[in-house]
């Protein structure tokens, strides 16, 4: 076969046979997703430390941590949902209806012990994601339409419900208060929860069944049907275990505050969607990884306490953040348009 | 063969959707060991019988047999645990997912901890490979394969799940020869192991290359299943369409009017360059050439889709600037496009907004679209074009291959267009459109419309055109008249040889 020749012609050549040079590299960026933000990350800390040495004191790291953990909790339910190409965007809202209902009830029964507020508040998150779900999968309606339904309507929910009312730290029994400030062999609770949680989902979407079926849920939408992969449940399943962690991020939000009203969790939902999506999420679902997604929420917390320490203006931090994101965008876009231009050379040939 | 029960048997199928009947009362059995073509025009209902084998679709009536036992699916699941493995025209991979796991889907190796065990699926699919003879990495993702990889790759799926009956629905028409002739090797090993294949093909030289039998079918009916052996492929289209096709390719002779398009020494660095030829009205001329010669690429550049280094383009006498497809349909010129999935059809909008979206501007009132103009205008020309289809408000995407491809004509010829550019015009359409297709475009030529038209298929090329541009490597190898138009003078033409 006689072909110009300034092209290559892949159709000859041995099938399976891969164009080494640009795919590795291509592997290489994809994999290092994660690697850059820990190579951000490594950055910022070390510019900023050398200026200001007290940001790596231990109070100051603990703050850091303690203000990750919550986000990092509810991106892991996130990025979930992202994988399977849908988002959550009621987050913040099931975050603010459980602190809000948790509050009540320890104010309400001092003597009941912290496992059921937590029960409680992952039950709350969990009713809501399967809601969510439900809506998504039966109705037929992208998830960013139902969920900015739901955030509106979970947060009227809570308004409604609350009034002008606010519970205080003074009416809340001491064991739940502590828990925020309390830790294991030094390790504060809140952290530990947000490593098992970010851990514990990483593990099941890279090493099982139901992970992997979620991922290829979100890379091919219609070949997951004709698979036989149970996409209802798995779809209903991702909304819960957003819902639930949102549920859960309530409780541990009212522990550490202390102080929560109907407008707890307001806006939340875009600084979740942020790390997960600066994590190295797709948002066009089928890659990235949850702990990348932990990653992108302690990069997130870390720039902001950065920030403020360097004493630079708050609307840096907003602008920073936005380009992150632009930045995460625009990698994913300039990895599909290689692969695109790739299949179209190898295409033009048959 | 025909001793040893039947592997899958379709009894008495039926199947409608909404009030079109897809399939009526088609029976055929399957046996181990053959393959079996299923042909039929696009439309004839092979999609809707590959369907309901696969789990997707239910039969309204009749009864599916696997192994002599009545099954019923209720989704693509049932089907995969019944032994059907379906191969779909476009394959159904999870491009992020690695080989080995898009082979193991659905029943991958697990520890004891059911956790996922990559090492065994990695080497299961390793040795599907090695057992279908083809190097792919089960590590790598299946993003970025070529067509013909992924079709392997769907095939170690199938023998993975053990399968005994591998539909293929089309799976060569994106392939080249090399990877058909790889793709036939797996097929007819599979075969000789006991294995039940149904091939569903628009080409009849695969069909005779590959299968033992064949069941046409038409309008949704079984017309016939017999041994290829004993047919012809005259006796095959004559079936499937229900009538002769003696005048496959009825281009009258017109006298050519005056000169519509020059083309003068137009060059693109490292794609084409000098090429020069005109078209007059009435004529059609054909571009033909291998693969990857420049065809369509010159054409593009024409119409003002690509840019060109050097030269120029002259229509009806005037310059026509370059690189603005704008200005070269407002001076009266329409190209239909070789893909038309993405490049000429918007698969999401309806039959008639896609027929009149070139025209959306004379067809609006202050700067709205009348409902009533666009329909007029649409049922006018899908009317000519005699396409096939249930309402005019009905998505494109709903339509068959053939159908679709009328719509596209139907679109470009709405602009009442002088120079008409057909690129690939018959692709992938069954041979009853493309006879239609062909009368078509005989009778515009014949109106006073200049074609030109791209096309790979030599007899096409033979029938069709009044002069032949013979392109080689972006060069003109070759202007030939319809008088001296052989196949061996454009092959040889198109491969740089002398004839001898």
């Amino acid at each position: 076969m006689t072909v110009a020749p300034s092209r290559s012609t892949p159709t000859d050549a041995p099938l399976g046979t891969p164009a080494r040079g640009r795919r590795s590299a291509l592997g290489v960026l994809l994999k290092t997703r994660e690697l850059g933000i820990v190579l951000a990350l490594a950055l910022l800390v070390g510019y900023t430390a050398v200026n200001h040495p007290r940001f790596l004191s231990g109070q100051s790291i603990r703050d850091i941590l303690l203000n990750t953990a919550i986000l990092a909790v509810m991106a892991s339910g996130q990025a979930v949902v992202v994988i399977t190409r849908n988002i959550d965007l009621s987050v913040g809202s099931v975050l603010g209806l459980s602190a809000f209902t948790v509050a009540t009830v320890m104010s309400d029964h001092h003597g009941l012990p912290m496992i059921v507020a937590l029960a409680l508040g992952l039950a709350i998150g969990a009713v809501c994601g399967l809601l969510n779900g439900v809506l998504v999968r039966y109705g037929r309606v992208p998830a960013l339409v139902v969920t900015l339904g739901t955030l509106y309507a979970y947060q009227g929910f809570t308004y409604s419900w609350a009034g002008g009312r606010q519970v205080n730290a003074d009416t809340l029994p001491p064991h739940f208060l502590n828990f925020a400030g309390g830790s294991i062999l030094g390790v504060p609770w809140l952290v530990l929860i947000a490593l098992i949680v970010v851990g514990g989902v990483s593990l099941v979407m890279r090493n099982y069944r139901v992970g992997r079926e979620l991922y290829a849920m979100g890379s091919s939408p219609q070949a997951a049907e004709l698979a036989g992969i149970r996409v209802a449940r798995n779809t209903l399943g991702a909304f819960l275990l957003s819902g639930a962690l949102a549920g859960l991020a309530g409780v541990l939000f009212a522990a550490r505050f202390g102080t929560v009203d109907a407008s707890a969790g307001t806006g939340y939902e875009l600084n979740v969607v942020a790390a997960v999506v600066v994590g190295g999420v797709a948002v066009f679902g089928g890659s990235g990884s949850v702990w990348g997604a932990g990653l992108g929420a302690l990069l997130l917390t870390v720039i902001g306490s950065a920030l403020a320490v360097l004493d630079i203006n708050q609307f840096w931090q907003q602008a920073i953040v936005g380009a992150l994101i632009l930045l995460a965008i625009g990698a994913d876009r300039i990895v599909a348009v290689r692969i695109a231009r790739g299949l179209r050379k190898r295409d033009s040939h048959v | 063969m025909a001793e040893a029960p039947a592997l899958l048997e379709v009894h008495d199928v039926s199947k409608s959707f909404g009030a079109v009947a897809a399939v009526q009362g088609v029976s055929f059995p399957l046996y181990p060991g053959e393959a079996h073509a299923l042909v039929g025009e696009n439309g004839a209902g092979k999609s809707t019988i590959v369907k309901m084998l696969a789990g997707v679709h239910r039969p309204d009536t009749g009864t599916l047999r696997v192994n002599g036992t009545d099954v019923q699916f209720h989704g693509p699941a049932d089907a995969k645990a019944a032994g059907i493995a379906v191969i779909y025209q476009e394959p159904t991979l999870f491009p992020d997912l690695s080989v080995a796991e898009n082979i193991a889907m659905g029943n991958p190796p697990l520890t004891r901890l059911r956790q996922i065990d990559r090492k065994a699926m990695n080497a299961n699919a390793a040795r599907l490979f090695t057992r279908l003879g083809v190097q792919i990495d089960p590590t790598r993702p299946a993003r970025g394969l070529s067509i013909a990889d992924q079709q392997l790759v769907e095939i170690a799926k199938a023998l993975s799940s053990e399968a005994r009956i591998l539909i293929m629905d089309e799976p060569t028409a994106a392939l080249s020869g090399v990877e058909v002739e790889r793709l036939f090797a797996v097929a007819r090993a599979l075969r000789d192991e006991g294995a039940a294949i149904m091939f569903i093909s628009h080409r009849f030289e695969e069909i005779t290359a590959l299968c033992q039998r064949v069941t046409i079918m038409r309008d949704g009916r079984h017309v016939a299943t017999e041994a290829v052996a004993e047919m012809t492929v005259d006796d095959m289209i004559r079936r499937m369409v229900g009538r002769d096709l003696s005048a496959l390719f009825p281009k009258q002779d017109v006298d050519p009017g005056p000169v519509v398009l020059e083309v003068d020494g137009l060059s693109r660095d490292g794609v084409f360059s000098d090429i020069s030829f005109a078209v007059r009205a009435g004529e059609i001329v054909a571009l033909a050439g291998l693969v990857g010669s420049g065809r369509s690429e010159v054409m593009q550049a024409v119409f003002g889709v690509d840019r060109y280094d050097s030269g120029g383009v002259r229509f009806h006498g005037r310059r026509l600037s370059a690189g603005s497809p704008r200005a070269a349909m407002a001076a009266g010129m329409a190209l239909v496009p070789e893909d038309r999935r993405q490049q000429g059809l918007i698969m999401e909008l309806s039959v008639e907004r896609n027929v009149t979206l070139p025209r959306a501007r004379q067809l609006s009132r202050l700067g709205l679209l009348i409902g009533s103009a666009e329909r007029d205008e649409a049922a006018r020309w899908t009317q000519r074009l005699q396409t096939k289809l249930g309402r005019l408000s009905d998505q494109v995407g709903t339509l068959s291959g053939g159908n679709q491809q009328k719509v596209v004509l139907a679109k470009w010829l709405a602009t009442t267009p002088t120079l008409l550019i057909l690129d690939e015009p018959t692709r992938g359409i069954d041979v009853g459109t493309k006879a239609e297709v062909h009368r078509l475009m005989s009778s515009l030529a014949a109106d006073g419309m200049a074609i030109v038209m791209v096309s790979s298929e030599l007899p096409e090329v033979l029938g069709m055109a009044d002069r032949i541009v013979v392109l080689r490597e972006g060069r003109v190898a070759a202007e030939i008249s319809r008088a001296d138009a052989t196949e061996e003078a454009v092959m040889y033409a198109a491969m740089g040889q002398v004839h001898s």
